[in-house]
């Protein structure tokens, strides 16, 4: 069984159509990238998915559970977690804080109004954040990390919430050389129950993570397969460069 | 009947011409005037003071208010400048200290004991109609109120000016890339607004009287209307204040007999609004961006 | 009872410092209550009451800043809570019985059943229209108690409401009526920090910070805004069943407008979201208020307060102190972290959004 299946799925605004009748499948385990020229409809995709925009027409089933009527809030409780493409967290929160909020909703346990020691999930978070490459950075205000940190520690809380979907917006955006790098082992080192779906810009990246690409162009699905397919294609060529142009774009 | 549908447009009209300021200046500049209600307060006094010195009484009554609100439109306007950049609660934590002095100072002149306005002469009756007994001055408010309404309208909707106003709800950024000194726009619209809040004061008098808390009072209404009609719109204002006239003197007549429940119907209405339609009635989406 | 000033959330890593200040921050606390505690053998009865009413204030502005400072919900209306509290405790100590915990319990139960009432509509709502849905909502409680005569005695407020009773002894002295009042009012603070510093105020502080980063890590957090919109009425109540203990009368005024502004006024002196804070800010309303002899221009100076409070002090006396606990600091290095990462203002404090 597929982990997502999106069917038919299209969201106009005005005029626009953002994402014209798309189908998309990401079989488990699976580093599934999303790409496309700019316009292409990559974020408006990736918000129907998470279910902070609602679809006009379509639908989103996740393992198999048509999740179409569910708001982010639900899906994420199914194992949908997500990271934003702009680094967005809560400024007067230390970086374990921050992971201990997500782990403390996930971690099977209610939410209590009472205060209580949580060497459970305290331990939890610290790992988390080693796994990211923030070992020692826990007690740092969030606000306060770099930029490449505050990713690595989006990376974190989206895996805080025991996902079995993870969705990436654009993971490396703003990343230097060598944080990328880290990003690469990090997302190559998680375990195989967890399926990646990301959107990225960067197609260097994209063919040294993913082992399916779907490639939207125009709000629709202009390809879908193999990297290598991907990058044999003369359609996905011409999508990103116009017809009459034959450079390499894609490097070996 | 026919009696609580004349009660609800006279007020209705009232709470327009109270209402259409804080929605222009909220829908254009952003700012939160939780003083409305103490301009309002403002004109009551000054209708009170002057009660019962006939005609001229009432006219100096109006002007002197006008030049109140004026001149509070424009030093409110200055004083919310700083505040350009923070946020509402930070605009509503200053004009709510602000309204507190303003009424206070009232109470101090005034004494805070509830004191009645006299209708000028020749508005103080009753007249007959359709059979039904009722009061002229409530009668006239209805007509002053409908050519205030229309002479707003117009300015807002069919003149230069207006246009300007309508730009600047629209997009505040937009209107000061051109040119147009923003600040002068806003303090003219907070004075205007200001002034229409004073004149509402004196015209509302012989209906409300002045009495401490009618600031807070007439203030929630104006907010409901606001709501209801949508931030920063001079149609959605006329008809929410046109509504909120009907649905809170048919209330008042239909629950008469329960004690306490009438008060329920604002609360209930804005609750409705902000469930089903949170930009309100006649608003756009922009408005609820904030 | 500087402990609260910094909410720990959980799972955070408590640099050592912090057990350092937490434990001198443990005994100023106690030092306070100690002093707190003793206050009535050495004051004059005026100042006791006044002491008194300071408390009974402090416990509703706290409450408050459990919605303002904590969760970053602006209420201008929360005196409604406070005031249906204070009527629900006299009804019961008049119609019923005065033995305590019989009307602390009806002013809880009441606060909580009215904000539960209305508050499913206001956690809907977002900014500004939080503020006058809140406002709205203020004043037609003031309203109901103004026009509900055969219950809350109309105009003229709830009179004649008898002394609370303790084990059958009517507390009549000043000083016995203190010592319950501080006895309730520190449970009820108490509560409040507990909760603050729970994992539930953890997910509040995150909603005050980015609501939708809660929603997208399977928060629903109208469900939260709302619990919490509960809880504050609720100890609210609380806290307007102490009011009608000391002042043996509630009156319309008590739900108004004024009363809310001035709650809201003592958080916003204190600095948001620190609850001793409020508590301070509290204490500077009811001395202003009621204590100095201002000739009846009490709220006159209030409102002077306020704009004096958004121009000059906008974090509040919070804000002043140098901001000390384990997360100001970063370490390793990045200095230049902005300031005030951690102890900075909600964002509604923050300029519009």
């Amino acid at each position: 069984m597929s982990v997502l299946r999106c069917a038919g799925l299209s969201r106009s605004f005005g005029a626009l159509k953002a994402v014209d009748g798309v189908d998309l499948t990401v079989a488990p385990g699976a580093r599934h990238a999303l790409i496309g020229p700019n316009g292409a409809g990559k974020s408006t995709m990736f918000s129907l998915v998470t279910g902070t925009m609602r679809a006009d027409a379509g639908t989103v089933a996740l393992a198999g559970r048509d999740v179409t009527a569910m708001s982010e809030v639900r899906r994420c409780r199914l194992g949908m977690s997500q990271t934003l493409q702009h680094a967005s967290l809560f400024a007067s929160m230390t970086a374990a804080e921050t992971v201990a909020v997500a782990l403390q909703r996930h971690d099977g346990s209610t939410i209590s109004f009472l205060p209580r020691r949580q060497t459970a999930v305290r331990e939890r978070a610290e790992e988390l954040l080693a796994d990211v490459g923030l070992a020692g950075r826990g007690a740092v205000v969030a606000g306060s990390l770099a930029h490449g940190e505050r990713k690595q520690l989006e990376v974190a809380l989206a895996l805080a919430c025991r996902p079995t979907l993870l969705l990436l917006d654009e993971p490396a955006a703003g990343m230097s050389p060598a944080e990328r790098a880290r990003l690469v082992e990090l997302l190559g080192g998680l375990p195989a129950g967890v399926t990646v779906l990301f959107v990225e810009h960067d197609l260097d990246l994209v063919f040294a993570l993913a082992d399916a690409v779907t490639v939207l162009h125009l709000g629709r699905v202009l390809l879908s397969g193999s990297p290598d397919e991907v990058r044999a294609s003369d359609a996905v060529r011409e999508a990103y460069l116009g017809t009459g142009h034959r450079e390499e774009l894609f490097g070996s | 009947m026919l009696v609580s549908v004349l009660n609800g447009f006279s007020i209705g009209f009232l709470l327009f011409i109270l209402a259409v300021g804080l929605s222009l200046v909220f829908g254009m500049m952003d700012v939160l005037n939780l003083a409305h209600g103490a301009l309002f307060l403002v004109g009551a006094y000054l209708g009170a003071a002057f009660s019962g010195a006939g005609w001229g009484g009432f006219l100096a009554a109006l002007g002197l208010a006008a030049v109140a609100g004026l001149v509070a439109g424009g030093i409110l306007s200055l004083m919310t400048e700083p505040l350009r950049r923070r946020s509402h609660l930070d605009q509503a934590l200053l004009t709510l200290g602000v309204a507190f002095v303003v009424a206070e100072l009232l109470y101090t002149v005034f004494s805070d004991d509830p004191l009645s306005v006299l209708a000028p002469p020749g508005l103080d009756g009753s007249v007959s109609v359709l059979g039904a007994v009722y009061p002229t001055y409530r009668l006239a408010l209805i007509g002053v109120g409908s050519v205030l309404a229309v002479v707003v309208y117009v300015v807002v909707e069919r003149t230069r000016v207006g246009a300007l106003v309508r730009a600047t709800v629209a997009d505040r950024e937009m209107v000061s890339a051109l040119g147009v000194d923003n600040r002068l726009v806003k303090a003219a619209v907070f004075a205007v607004g200001s002034l229409l809040a004073t004149t509402a004061g004196v015209l509302g008098g012989p209906i409300y009287g002045a009495r401490p808390g009618l600031d807070a009072y007439v203030l929630i209404l104006a907010l409901v209307v606001v709501v209801i009609g949508g931030l920063g719109s001079v149609r959605g204002a006329l008809l929410g204040a046109l509504i909120i006239g009907q649905v809170d003197t048919l209330g008042r007549v239909l629950l008469q007999g329960v004690e306490g429940a009438a008060s329920f119907i604002l609360f209930a209405s804005l609750a409705v609004v902000l469930v089903l339609r949170p930009q309100g009635l006649f608003g756009g989406p922009v408005g609820m961006s904030r | 009872m500087t402990a609260v000033r910094a909410p720990t959330a959980p799972g955070g890593v408590p640099a050592p410092v912090t057990r350092v200040a937490r434990g001198r921050a443990g005994i100023v606390a106690v030092a306070v209550l100690v002093v707190l505690a003793a206050a009535p053998l050495f004051l004059a009865p005026f100042a006791t009451t006044t002491l008194t009413r300071i408390l009974v204030f402090a416990l509703f502005a706290v409450s408050l800043d459990l919605l303002v400072g904590v969760t970053g919900l602006p209420s201008l209306g929360h005196a409604g809570y406070f005031g249906a509290g204070a009527y629900a405790a006299g009804w019961v100590s008049i119609n019923v019985t005065a033995e305590a915990p019989v009307p602390l319990l009806a002013g809880l139960a009441v606060g909580a059943v009215a904000a539960a009432a209305t508050g499913w509509v206001t956690v809907r709502s977002q900014g500004v229209f939080f503020l006058m849905l809140t406002l709205a909502i203020g004043e037609t409680l003031q309203q109901v108690a103004d026009s509900w005569e055969s219950v809350t005695g109309g105009a003229n407020g709830l009179t004649g409401v008898p002394a609370v009773r303790l084990a059958g002894a009517p507390l009549a002295n000043i000083g016995f009526l203190y010592w319950y009042v501080l006895v309730f009012g520190v449970v009820g603070f108490a509560a409040v920090a507990l909760v603050a510093r729970s994992p539930f105020g953890a997910a509040l502080r995150g909603i005050r910070d980015n609501e939708p980063r809660m929603r997208a890590l399977g928060y629903s957090t109208s469900l939260y805004k709302y619990a919490v919109f509960v809880v504050a009425g609720g100890v609210a109540g609380l806290a307007g069943s102490l009011l009608v203990a000391q002042q043996r009368l509630v009156s319309p005024a008590d739900l108004g407008f004024t009363t809310a502004s001035f709650a809201l006024l003592a958080v916003i002196i204190g600095g948001a979201g620190s609850l001793w804070g409020a508590c301070l800010g509290a204490a500077l309303v009811i001395v202003i208020r009621d204590a100095l002899d201002l000739g009846g221009n009490g709220t006159l100076v209030l409102g002077i307060v306020f704009v004096l409070v958004v121009y000059l002090l906008p974090r509040g006396v919070a804000g002043l102190l140098p901001r000390g606990g384990r997360a100001s600091a970063p370490r390793g290095g990045r200095a230049s972290a902005p300031r005030g990462g951690r102890a900075s203002a909600p964002p509604w404090r923050k300029g519009s959004t």
